[in-house]
């Protein structure tokens, strides 16, 4: 037993930068480190080079994960984690390309660029952490805050209505689109590999918990009494499949969502073109 | 020597052919005029040299895609207006930041908003210095010929190179639309600098480590060296700070490594200076009126001369100040309602009386006008 949490310790140790960056930032109990976790084990698990492999983040709590693990890591703006990294991806189409997002992050000052990725079918892995709050500046709405939810920017109850970050890239274009909560973390993990594998724009929407937030404006408990309320009220997709809408209402459908294997990726048909272009320069 | 070849080219057109002939090979935009032309040439000609080129979303990604690209270690170059050049300054703020080499074109239109999309103006000049919130320092170029357009885009990137900093461009849309000759010059004929690379091993390596000139090598992302870039205030390790000693010596880092080797960035052109009792100061499109009109003016005996700014920014205060020690009068003639007219002032003795030309109708300045002004201060 302690050589199996040695070992896993150990490929741990080996991800992180643990002289330069720690204590985390987080709250204690933050489901960032449960993906964090994850993300690092489905990468050990493919064996890839971490020389050639670089992570991009926004702005936000979950933004500050890159700088946590030791790959080439990029911090940038509010945003624009992957508009940066198309510029990594498409001047390195061979190295491996992962954005860490949220749901602030991607899905509001972020949406257009997000919606973009999608469309071009960039081979790049986003994991979106949807806390379905803004964490860092204390507790506002995001586009995922439920209809009614609380937050310090709608504290009579939110009046608009949320994004599902899933349909929308699949609406928007991209090839691989999966659902995993913090309470499901081997799903979770396996989930990453499966999409860091795939050619094209692959999602990986992960329900967290924002306890410190979320939980207390809208009476959810602790970090541990909001994973119980993900494990109870997560429905896998092909479960999903047979259940009506008002069945659905407030559940977390979960797994792999859409897989498109046949469309082409941008960096590939952009070397296509660069042959047609120097055929017809000669 | 041998006779190099010629091209007729747009202004736009040559700001590509300099920046490929500089080693561009990754260009990202959004169409915008009168900037178009430069993301169409991109997209014709940087494929047939194994470059990219990508139409983003808007500029907000068009910046944010040319940063990720230098990250890599390709040289990277985005293209715009002033209502692209808005949008843009959140990242060429991380790239002061970050000191990411790459080059940011603004042709220039008039403003403010929307303004006058198809007409020329100089009304950027204090955004490319002030642009982005915080404090840096900032490099800005301005040619003034469609040739000129193609020597400043190289300059443009090896300074970029050299200082580890987004580089300006400040076309207008005279020279951007303009059509001349332009001499082709053979691959080694002009020197091309590139980012310094690390010597240390990874192990060894400080990302933002203060050397002697304040530039620290920067490695691609993939060769092997694994670290962290982030937008907030960082220490040499890369990585982000609240410790106020650390706070000091970044901030410093990025004004010094600027502020102490201008000579290297500097550049101006001097006509009919020795003996002038009246100078034009000017730069871009107007330095061409300003030529002509001293030409005309000195062919009947009177003494004046011409300053061209090729280096906006940093601005030469030290050297305006020599030059023009003999002059009585200084004449800034520029496409705005005074911008570089201010930093003139800032250069000079209080006794030279330092005097404004401006048009801001979304028309050029003429010699003729010029001449007049040179009259009416006589």
């Amino acid at each position: 037993m302690t050589t199996v949490v040695k070992q896993k310790s150990d490929v741990m140790l080996n991800y992180l930068r643990p002289k330069m960056k720690f204590p985390s930032v987080w709250c204690p109990g933050c489901g960032n480190g449960i993906v964090m976790g994850a993300f690092i084990r489905a990468i050990n698990k493919l064996g890839y080079d971490r020389n050639n492999m670089a992570v991009v983040s926004g702005i936000g709590c979950t933004s500050r994960m890159p700088a946590y693990m030791d790959f080439s890591s990029l911090h940038t703006t509010h945003g624009r984690a992957l508009p940066y990294a198309t510029g990594v991806k498409f001047a390195r189409p061979d190295m491996k390309v992962a954005v860490i997002t949220g749901d602030g992050d991607a899905l509001a000052i972020g949406g257009n660029h997000f919606i973009h990725a999608c469309r071009r079918n960039i081979d790049i892995t986003a994991v979106l952490i949807n806390n379905y709050i803004y964490g860092m500046t204390g507790g506002q709405g995001s586009p995922t805050t439920p209809s009614g939810a609380f937050s310090t920017t709608t504290p009579y109850g939110n009046v608009e209505k949320h994004f599902d970050a899933c349909n929308l890239a699949i609406g928007a274009g991209a090839t691989f689109v999966g659902r995993a909560t913090v309470y499901h973390y081997p799903q979770l993990e396996k989930m990453i590999m499966q999409a860091m594998e795939h050619k094209g724009f692959s999602l990986v929407e992960v329900v967290s918990n924002c306890h410190t937030y979320f939980g207390r404006l809208n009476r959810r408990g602790d970090a541990s009494a909001m994973l119980k309320e993900f494990k109870e009220n997560a429905v896998n997709i092909t479960k999903a499949k047979t259940m009506t809408p008002e069945e659905l209402e407030n559940k977390y459908v979960i797994g792999t969502l859409y897989v498109n294997d046949d469309k082409t990726e941008f960096c590939d048909e952009y070397h296509k073109l660069m042959d047609v272009a120097q055929k017809r320069k000669k | 020597m041998a006779k190099n070849k010629r091209k007729l080219l747009q202004g736009n057109g040559a700001c590509v052919q300099g920046a490929i002939y500089a080693g561009l090979r990754f260009f990202a935009g959004y169409p915008i005029t009168p900037s178009t032309e430069i993301a169409e040439n991109c997209a014709r000609f940087l494929p047939q040299v194994g470059g990219r080129f990508i139409q983003m979303e808007d500029e907000l990604g068009s910046m944010a895609a040319i940063i990720g690209a230098s990250v890599t270690g390709m040289k990277s170059m985005t293209a715009t207006s002033g209502p692209g050049y808005s949008l843009m300054q959140e990242n060429i703020g991380y790239a002061y930041m970050t000191e990411i080499p790459c080059v940011v074109v603004n042709v220039q239109r008039g403003g403010p908003s929307t303004g006058l999309p198809t007409k020329v103006s100089q009304s950027d000049t204090m955004q490319a210095r002030w642009g982005t919130h915080g404090d840096y320092n900032a490099i800005a170029v301005a040619p003034s010929t469609v040739a000129d357009t193609f020597t400043e885009t190289i300059r443009a990137f090896n300074l970029a190179e050299r200082f580890r900093t987004p580089v300006t461009i400040l076309l207008d849309e005279v020279i951007a639309h303009m059509r001349a000759i332009v001499p082709i010059p053979e691959e080694g004929e002009y020197e091309i600098v590139n980012r310094v690379k690390p010597t240390k091993p990874p192990e060894e390596y400080i990302p933002y480590e203060i050397t002697e000139n304040f530039v620290s090598p920067m490695p691609g992302y993939g060769e092997g060296y694994r670290y962290h870039i982030t937008g907030l205030t960082h220490n040499t390790l890369g990585f982000s700070t609240n410790e106020p000693e650390e706070i000091v010596v970044k901030l410093d880092k990025l004004k010094n490594k600027i502020d102490k080797f201008q000579d290297e960035i500097m550049k101006l052109r001097v006509n009919n200076m020795d003996d002038a009792e009246v100078a034009f100061v000017s730069y871009g499109s107007v330095s061409r009126a300003a030529l002509q009109a001293v030409s005309l003016a000195r062919s009947v005996g009177v003494k004046v001369g011409t300053i061209q700014l090729y280096t906006i920014w940093p601005f030469p205060y030290d050297k305006l100040r020599e030059i023009c020690s003999r002059c009585q009068k200084v004449i800034v003639a520029e496409l705005n309602m005074g911008q570089i007219i201010h930093e003139v002032r800032r250069a000079l003795p209080e006794d030279i009386e330092v005097l404004p030309l401006q048009r801001y109708d979304g028309e050029i300045l003429t010699p003729t006008q010029l001449l007049e002004k040179l009259e009416e201060v006589l």
